[in-house]
């Protein structure tokens, strides 16, 4: 097992284009180590340095005490879980196990102790002579993730790995990946687009845009912290509200006409200053005209989720969409007044896109 | 990848150079024994760049033809090899995106008696059963002929199985939505299955046109008058088993003519010649 | 195999096929069955009277040594054509996969001389190696080698195996790049991170991957070096010296060319026909396979 450390890694392909723009953090032994972003952040770029699949063009990556830029894929002591999980066709499932130890010259008995052992881990023991294309999608992602574990690595890495698999099968598996990762002990970089696998897996999450690191941190804390607008926007289901305001005095903004307490807000800020309010749909409430504080939202129509549903209209003449339990409110259009939690009030820098935090 | 390529990349780099040269020099040594007169070559003089008597070889073989077997001017064998060329692929377009329209969009009783008739001859080149189609060819009075050239060799299986390949893969969907549109078969084929063929039918010219203008031994049965030669066989009565009467240069800038437009051909359509060549093997 | 929205009638599809089917009909199946009739014919020898003989051509066919002969002959060349263009091929394919600078100039390079046909890739060769004024024949007289492919059995058939590969390697080198393409790159990269290195990799992995074009390969190139040659023989070699270069294929069309022995002719037609038609079953049992690989 090992620690991982990242320190300012770049990929500049030939032609000048920047893929990976300089990004360091470390994973602790044992860590599991999320990726996300959208697509072309960067995020699987950055998993194949780690992996030696890739150069690296500046920066260090160590595993463990070592430096590993200059150390070929089979030597850094790492297994990978490929997206299309890169199963070897023409070889049965026993053999696609077993080939990384067949290649490092493994005596027979202990390959065969191994891919056993791995196989009744992962339930696959009834499967290992058939070849790849007689397995359904889940139990491919099996013998994918048996292949990685067999080889007793120091650190895994998924790259996308449950983004062929159906919703439900989906869900499954990564719960199955988590435990598997706790039992086994070992370091994982995990990357994925979906911001519910990031959520759930990761005990540190690292979250991408255009080849930068936008925020490191727990799920939760990037979660209700979010360190910039991109983040913001990026983790939560149905996206964070971004409404234009301004500041109106110390810890308060104002969207229009209505006026919001933000207590998160720093307080050198200078009235007027424009900004950009984040207000997370699951964190606004329900309240009545004579609250304190009360904003007038006029809903135009309701979307039924079951468990909740989802109001979308206008605040302060703006487009807004909220959550709420589903036996809150009559399911009617028409004006409803909100209230919002001051320390759930994101403001952010109307150009950079920065947290405006204390 | 984290590996070191250098030595792999100088070896590939070096290997690729020898197979560029062995598949260019003997063109090059074409192109070099056509730029000198018959004296350096018969010598065995012939050095390994070009001489001085390029435009006169050309000029000559093109317009007015060698003084010994083959009288005819190389230019009016091109055009030959050019009409059949075209005739060919133009032809085994036309009969076989009609024929596998039939059988794709039509449900009808010969259907798949029809589909089997054509699909048998698949495999079957024309060297097999030379001699019995050379006697049909001559009963219909095609010997000589351009239509005697190009008729036999345009039927075959290769292009009614490529479009049929092509047309199954066009969703039912379109057909549903163009009835929908008010479109009969005839409508259908000209407006949707036609224009979205075009790349297909191109990558199946490419090809059907370099077959066509290597045309070898069927063009040598059936053509007996000079007029009616094509280059590739006019190359091969130039050359003369005894060294001595072969005009080398002449000869030589006839293969160079003969290889020019199919190599321009591959070269410049390259992208639509490998779809062609790869889709029409499959 | 079926479409779900289709058309229906019977005389508007029969048109579409008709001159398809006309064609073939006329060109393909009425010779074809002229040939196999043929094959149980015997003319005398002023062509005056025709009889049925039975198997008697076929029995001729197969006491004459010279069919063996030409037998051998279409063995020996085909299995030199067909190992050297594709081991050849394969090699300068895996040079031209890797992700080089200019490698697409390199296959541009490397795929025209498909184009070139058999009869002028023959001139090309017969040329260089012409004993008296070929420059490459010059140098291996000035290694002492006495080449004369005129003369010698050997050399003729090693100069036609020449240029039949020499002309077939283009063909091979763009199904064998395709199939190289076709493997997926993280197919690759897993068995790097599994430890192998570039030439285990390519035997366990890459080879057996690129099977199914092997195969492919292998058998549209027998069809290959049967038919298509034959452009290539008759402008190096014409079947000589003494028929050393007398292909199957060759001795149909010289056997057939006077009139001499149309009935013996037709027999070789027959039975290369027999031939291609098992070549055409083995391709088929092929594709099952790869689909269902």
């Amino acid at each position: 097992m090992a620690q991982v450390t990242l320190t300012n890694v770049k990929k500049i392909y030939p032609g000048g284009v920047e893929a990976v723009k300089g990004v360091s953090f470390d994973i602790p032994d044992g860590g599991f180590c999320v990726l996300v972003g959208p697509s072309g952040c960067g995020k699987s770029t950055l998993l194949r340095m780690v992996a030696g699949l890739e150069t690296i063009s500046a920066g260090e990556v160590s595993i463990g005490p070592r430096v590993v830029n200059q150390i070929g894929p089979a030597e850094r002591d790492i297994a990978m879980v490929f997206q299309n999980y890169a199963l070897y066709p023409h070889m049965s499932v026993y053999e696609n196990m077993s080939y990384g130890l067949r290649n490092l010259g493994t005596p027979k008995d202990e390959i065969d102790r191994r891919v056993k052992e791995a196989a009744r881990i992962l339930a696959i023991e009834p499967l290992l002579d058939r070849r790849p294309k007689q397995l359904s999608g889940g139990q491919r992602q099996r013998v994918a993730m048996g292949r990685a574990i067999v080889r007793k690595p120091q650190v895994f890495l998924f790259d996308e790995p449950l983004s062929n698999l159906d919703a439900k099968l989906r869900v499954q598996m990564r719960v199955e990946i988590k435990k598997l990762q706790r039992a086994l002990g070992v370091t994982a970089i995990y990357v994925t687009h979906d911001q519910v696998e990031a959520m759930t897996l990761s005990d540190k999450l690292v979250v991408m845009n255009a080849g930068q690191v936008e925020q490191i941190g727990l799920p939760a804390e990037v979660y209700k912290k979010p360190a910039s607008k991109f983040v913001a926007t990026f983790i939560g289901s149905p996206p964070m509200n971004i409404l234009p305001g301004t500041i109106d005095g110390p810890g308060i903004v104002a969207l229009g006409d209505a006026i919001l307490e933000a207590r998160d807000l720093r307080q050198d800020l200078s009235p007027q200053t424009p900004v950009e309010v984040g207000l997370r749909p699951e964190d606004v409430e329900i309240a009545s005209e004579d609250e304190a504080g009360s904003l007038p939202f006029d809903v135009e129509f309701i979307e039924e989720l079951g468990a909740t549903q989802l109001f979308h209209g206008q605040l302060a003449g703006l487009p807004f969409v909220m959550q709420a339990a589903t036996d809150a409110v009559a399911a009617v259009a028409g004006r409803i007044w909100i209230t919002v939690d001051p320390d759930r009030v994101h403001v952010f820098d109307s150009k950079t896109g920065a947290r405006l935090g204390r | 990848m984290v590996e070191d390529r250098r030595l792999g990349d100088a070896i590939a780099y070096i290997v690729l150079s020898i197979g560029v040269l062995i598949v260019a020099f003997p063109v090059w040594l074409t192109f070099v024994a056509s730029s000198w007169d018959n004296a350096t070559i018969i010598n065995g003089q012939l050095p390994l760049y070009p001489g001085p008597y390029l435009f006169d070889n050309y000029y000559r073989i093109l317009f007015v033809g060698t003084s010994g077997s083959t009288r005819e001017p190389v230019a009016s064998m091109m055009l030959n090899s050019f009409v059949m060329a075209m005739a060919i692929a133009l032809g085994k377009i036309v009969i076989s995106v009609l024929s596998a329209y039939a059988v794709v969009y039509y449900r009808f009783r010969f259907r798949m008696a029809a589909f089997w008739i054509i699909f048998v001859t698949l495999m079957l080149p024309v060297e097999v059963r030379i001699f019995p189609t050379f006697k049909v060819v001559s009963d219909l009075n095609m010997l000589d002929t351009y239509q005697g050239l190009a008729i036999p060799l345009i039927a075959s299986a290769t292009g009614t199985l490529l479009f049929r390949q092509f047309f199954m893969t066009i969703p039912d969907e379109l057909l549903e939505a163009s009835r929908i549109d008010g479109a009969g078969p005839f409508r259908f084929f000209k407006d949707t299955v036609i224009p979205l063929s075009i790349t297909t039918i191109a990558a199946l010219f490419v090809i059907q046109f370099i077959y066509g203008w290597n045309q070898y031994l069927w063009p040598l049965l059936i053509t007996t008058k000079d007029s009616m030669q094509t280059i590739v066989i006019g190359i091969r009565k130039m050359i003369v088993t005894s060294d001595a009467l072969t005009e080398w240069p002449l000869a030589m800038a006839t293969a160079m003519l003969a290889m020019l437009p199919p190599v321009l051909v591959v070269i410049v359509m390259q992208r639509l010649f490998v779809k062609g060549l790869v889709e029409t093997e499959k | 195999m079926q479409k779900n929205a289709y058309f229906t009638g019977l005389t508007v599809p029969l048109l579409l096929l008709l001159p398809q089917l006309v064609i073939t009909v006329l060109f393909f199946y009425w010779p074809a069955s002229q040939a196999v009739w043929q094959s149980f014919l015997l003319q005398d020898a002023f062509g005056i009277s025709t009889d049925f003989v039975w198997f008697e051509n076929y029995i001729t066919l197969f006491s004459n040594p010279g069919y063996y002969k030409a037998l051998i002959n279409t063995a020996i060349f085909s299995s030199f054509v067909c190992v050297l263009s594709l081991s050849i091929a394969l090699l300068f394919a895996v040079m031209a996969d890797r992700q080089l600078r200019g490698g697409e100039i390199y296959k541009t390079l490397l795929i025209w001389p498909y184009a070139v046909a058999p009869a002028i890739a023959g001139v090309l060769w017969l040329f260089m190696f012409d004993p008296s004024l070929g420059m490459l024949a010059r140098g291996l007289q000035s290694l002492g080698i006495a080449w004369n492919p005129r003369l010698d059995g050997n050399h003729a058939m090693a100069l036609v195996i020449l240029a039949a590969t020499w002309k077939q390697i283009s063909y091979n080198f763009l199904f064998f790049l395709a199939g190289l393409q076709s493997i997926p790159k993280s197919v690759i990269e897993a068995a790097v991170i599994d430890g192998a290195g570039p030439w285990r990799r390519f035997w366990t992995i890459v080879f057996p991957l690129l099977s199914p074009t092997t195969f492919f390969l292998l058998v549209v190139n027998i069809v290959y070096v049967f038919f298509d040659t034959f452009g290539i023989i008759d402008t190096v070699t014409g079947g000589g010296p003494s028929g050393a270069t007398e292909t199957l294929v060759y001795k149909v069309y010289s056997d057939g060319k006077g009139g001499s022995d149309l009935g013996g002719s037709a027999a070789q037609s027959v039975i290369l026909l027999i031939m291609v038609i098992a070549m055409t079953a083995v391709q088929f049992r092929f594709i099952e396979r790869k689909v269902s690989y």
